[in-house]
């Protein structure tokens, strides 16, 4: 009786340590490890209101990175989302200025901004057949430079203060956090959004084109629609991070400059594959989140300035070799304990084990938090 | 057993590839984060005394010149002869810029577009072609071999993208035995007629530290917020303050943030988070307005601060009454290129090295300027010089770049 009980918490301990060395718990090991290596540094963010800030800033990060998945994961790319997201910013500093009465019309405006630009990329990239790489390339330069033509590359200012609050400002307040950040609802909403919707019929049939298009069509999927809806999620995504950095930071040009690889960057570290058919919702989310705590951790260390960006270079790409080491092993030699942890994926196994370098869309997911959502189970 | 193994080498190879970007970055340009010491080692590589001490002359210099022409005002010139260029007629100017790619290039080169307005009426500078290399120094090597072989020019200006590189192809512009103007950054020769320019970084580095020790006490905390490393002119700012900050006993951290407001922002909110923070420090002023916003969120005392004369950081300046100064580099050498030429095409004399006055806007001229700039936007230069021409104010407040 002993002795089981031991055996038992000996496998349980198994299973965690796997876990963390498995290639999707590895970004959530190195998330951890950094917060509480900032912690350590600086014991006072731990608190709830200093995390309730720290959430406040990685949330137009993490709702990039989630609107750039559903992109990834269908096998394209978004590289115009930086654009659109300094697009919007100067659009409600020039359009909304100090008159709190614009603000209705001027955020309709820009979610229809928002909507056209991923209704372009998607058709140019399914429709005209121009790899989505280029097309959002061009609508990136399209964006920037229609934007510094209207604005002379600098607004008129600020935008109302009325604006300014739901990126700015919070609930006020409130016992435990004393303020709650309007952006943590806002990037909360985004999130049950994303996961809702990587559930539906949507979200499964993203991911089987992404894994292979010609079998999604013979299914039955509508290839163009899915890929144009999910590059309309990320321009609007990049609308909604624009609405919260025109409050958080104000009005600048240079406000969402290399967000596109920024979100690429977090979404390959939560362990979503370029070239698409794998990765979740909350992995682009963990991997965002990640990425933004190690900005942070460089900021309360003393690394000298210049040094800062080759380490956060470094430790990105060690997070992503480490993950695609283990991935490539795994398809190689599918282990007898890989099968044993997915009994009811049976089909998975066989097919892996039947064509050994497929990128298989249904890879048994070991780490239920990143397999929560269900998306990367087709 | 290889699973093992590989798992390991990629380890190893990870934490050598931490190891080699702690390597990859010249120790000499460390910050000084640790101590006083290190203060005036870190920017070393950017610090000549020669030219410190020269810029430090100059800033107390009355300069010669008309009073309320501050854009024809000289320090300490030394004139040159220009009798060689004297000619009669029209004459077409080819402008070779670096860029328009901030807003203080952009305001700029709107100033300069309506002097060249202005220039037409008198019949001698009447057309000016102008090519943009967009930060690039090919480019703009390739620009100015195109002026010189097939742009029919009268005259050269240009505004190097970077010191060294461009070099050569002012050199190539000069053997033309046309009027070769250049202005705002520097090159490594003295071909050119005139070399128009403010008083510089050092100036500006001497000013700004200064104003915060002034303000300070010994053992306070300065935050430097640094646009990027390795531009002469932006280091050149940041090798005087930290010299002089290092001097006073005055504790600054750097970072680089580009000048992104949403980076300056969070750098801003972590060094509040890890203690107080007495002073920011700016080596330009893009984004001064979120590093003050970061205090008001953070529910902190304003910090003793130095921005620069752009209109939004002047605004928040005069709205949370904190303690200031809006170091300029001088955005009205714009117009002084254009004036120049004329000049020389009239043989008139010209300084070879023309050096135009830079001085900050302090708390007592602060409601001047913006009186001065009512109605322009926040991107807007306050020392932007062109209120005595025909299209003040609606051009700069349109601001719609030609």
């Amino acid at each position: 009786m002993n002795a089981s009980a031991a055996e038992n918490r000996s496998d349980r301990l198994m299973t965690l340590v796997r876990r963390a060395v498995d290639p999707k718990g590895i970004v959530l090991v190195l998330l951890i490890v950094i917060l509480t290596a900032i912690i350590v540094l600086n014991p006072s963010f731990a608190e709830p209101g200093s995390l309730m800030r720290f959430i406040q800033r990685v949330a137009p990060i993490a709702i990039v990175a989630i609107g750039q998945y559903f992109v990834i994961v269908s096998g394209e790319f978004d590289l115009s989302m930086g654009a659109v997201v300094t697009a919007q910013v100067m659009t409600a500093g020039h359009l909304i200025g100090e008159d709190d009465t614009k603000t209705g019309p001027v955020l309709v405006l820009m979610l229809g901004i928002g909507i056209i630009v991923g209704i372009v990329n998607g058709l140019a990239t399914t429709l005209l057949k121009v790899p989505s790489f280029i097309v959002t390339l061009g609508t990136m330069l399209v964006i920037h430079g229609g934007v510094m033509w209207w604005t002379g590359g600098t607004a008129t200012g600020n935008p109302a203060e009325s604006f300014r609050r739901l990126g700015r400002g919070g609930i006020e307040g409130l016992p435990v956090v004393d303020l709650l950040p309007y952006a943590v609802l806002v990037l909360i909403a985004v999130i049950v959004f994303a996961v809702w919707i990587s559930r539906r019929p949507f979200g499964q049939t993203v991911v089987a084109i992404g894994d292979n298009a010609r079998a999604a069509t013979f299914a039955g999927a509508n290839v163009w629609r899915t890929k144009t809806f999910a590059f309309v999620l990320s321009s609007l995504s990049a609308t909604v991070a624009g609405v919260l950095l025109a409050g958080y930071a104000g009005v600048h040009p240079s406000v969402g400059q290399g967000y596109e690889f920024t979100a690429i960057t977090a979404v390959v570290l939560g362990g979503v594959v370029l070239g698409g058919g794998r990765g979740t919702v909350l992995g682009a989310l963990i991997g965002a989140f990640t990425l933004e705590s190690l900005f942070t951790l460089l900021n309360f260390t003393t690394v000298p300035a210049t040094m800062r960006d080759a380490i956060q270079g470094a430790i990105i790409i060690a997070a992503v070799a480490y993950s695609g080491v283990i991935f490539a092993k795994r398809r190689k030699r599918p282990s007898a304990s890989d099968i044993a942890s997915a009994p009811d994926d049976a089909t998975t196994s066989a097919r892996v084990a039947e064509k050994p370098m497929t990128t298989s869309a249904g890879t048994p997911s070991s780490i239920p938090l990143t397999g929560g959502d269900g998306a990367d189970r087709t | 057993m290889r699973r093992g193994v590989r798992t390991a080498v990629a380890i190893a190879g990870a934490s050598a590839l931490i190891a080699l970007a702690g390597c990859t970055t010249d120790p000499s340009v460390e910050p000084a984060d640790e101590g006083d010491g290190g203060g005036e080692e870190s920017s070393q590589e950017w610090f000549d005394q020669e030219l410190y001490d020269k810029q430090f002359e100059e800033r107390d210099v009355v300069p010669e010149g008309p009073e309320d022409k501050p854009y024809l005002q000289m320090i300490n010139p030394e004139m040159g002869e220009t009798s060689e260029f004297k000619a009669e007629g029209e004459k077409k100017m080819c402008f070779a810029n670096a860029s328009i790619s901030n807003p203080w290039r952009q305001t700029g080169w709107i100033t300069m577009n309506e002097q060249l307005k202005e220039l037409k009426k008198d019949g001698v500078i009447t057309e000016m072609e102008t090519r943009d290399a967009q930060d690039n120094d090919d480019t703009q090597i390739a620009d100015i071999d195109y002026f010189i072989s097939e742009g029919d020019c009268d005259g050269f200006i240009i505004s190097p993208n970077s010191t060294a590189a461009i070099t050569p192809a002012v050199e190539r512009a000069c053997e033309t035995d046309k009027p070769v103007i250049v202005f705002d950054r520097g090159v490594e020769t003295d071909c050119a007629v005139t070399f128009i320019h403010p008083i510089g970084g050092f100036a500006w580095g001497i000013d700004t530290s200064q104003f915060l020790i002034d303000n300070l006490s010994e053992g306070d905390k300065v935050v430097a917020l640094r646009i990027l490393p390795g531009v002469d002119v932006l280091e050149q700012r940041w090798a005087a303050a930290d010299k002089l900050f290092g001097e006073a006993g005055i504790e600054v951290v750097d970072y680089f943030t580009e000048g992104d407001p949403a980076e300056i922002k969070k750098v801003v909110s972590d060094e509040l988070a890890k203690g107080d923070v007495q002073g920011i420090w700016m080596d330009a002023g893009d984004g001064a307005v979120s590093a003050i916003e970061a205090f008001e969120d953070g529910g902190k005392d304003y910090p003793v601060m130095t921005g620069e004369d752009e209109l939004s950081f002047l605004r928040k300046w005069k709205e949370t009454e904190m303690t200031a100064l809006a170091p300029v580099y001088t955005n009205f050498q714009w117009r002084t290129p254009l004036l120049a030429a004329e000049m020389i095409f009239k043989g008139e004399e010209v300084p070879t090295e023309w050096v135009l006055p830079q001085s900050p806007i302090t708390a007592g001229d602060l409601d001047e300027y913006l009186d001065r700039n009512e109605g322009m936007p926040d991107g807007h230069y306050a020392k932007f010089g062109g209120e005595d021409m025909s299209g003040f104010p609606e051009v700069w407040q349109d601001r719609v770049i030609p």
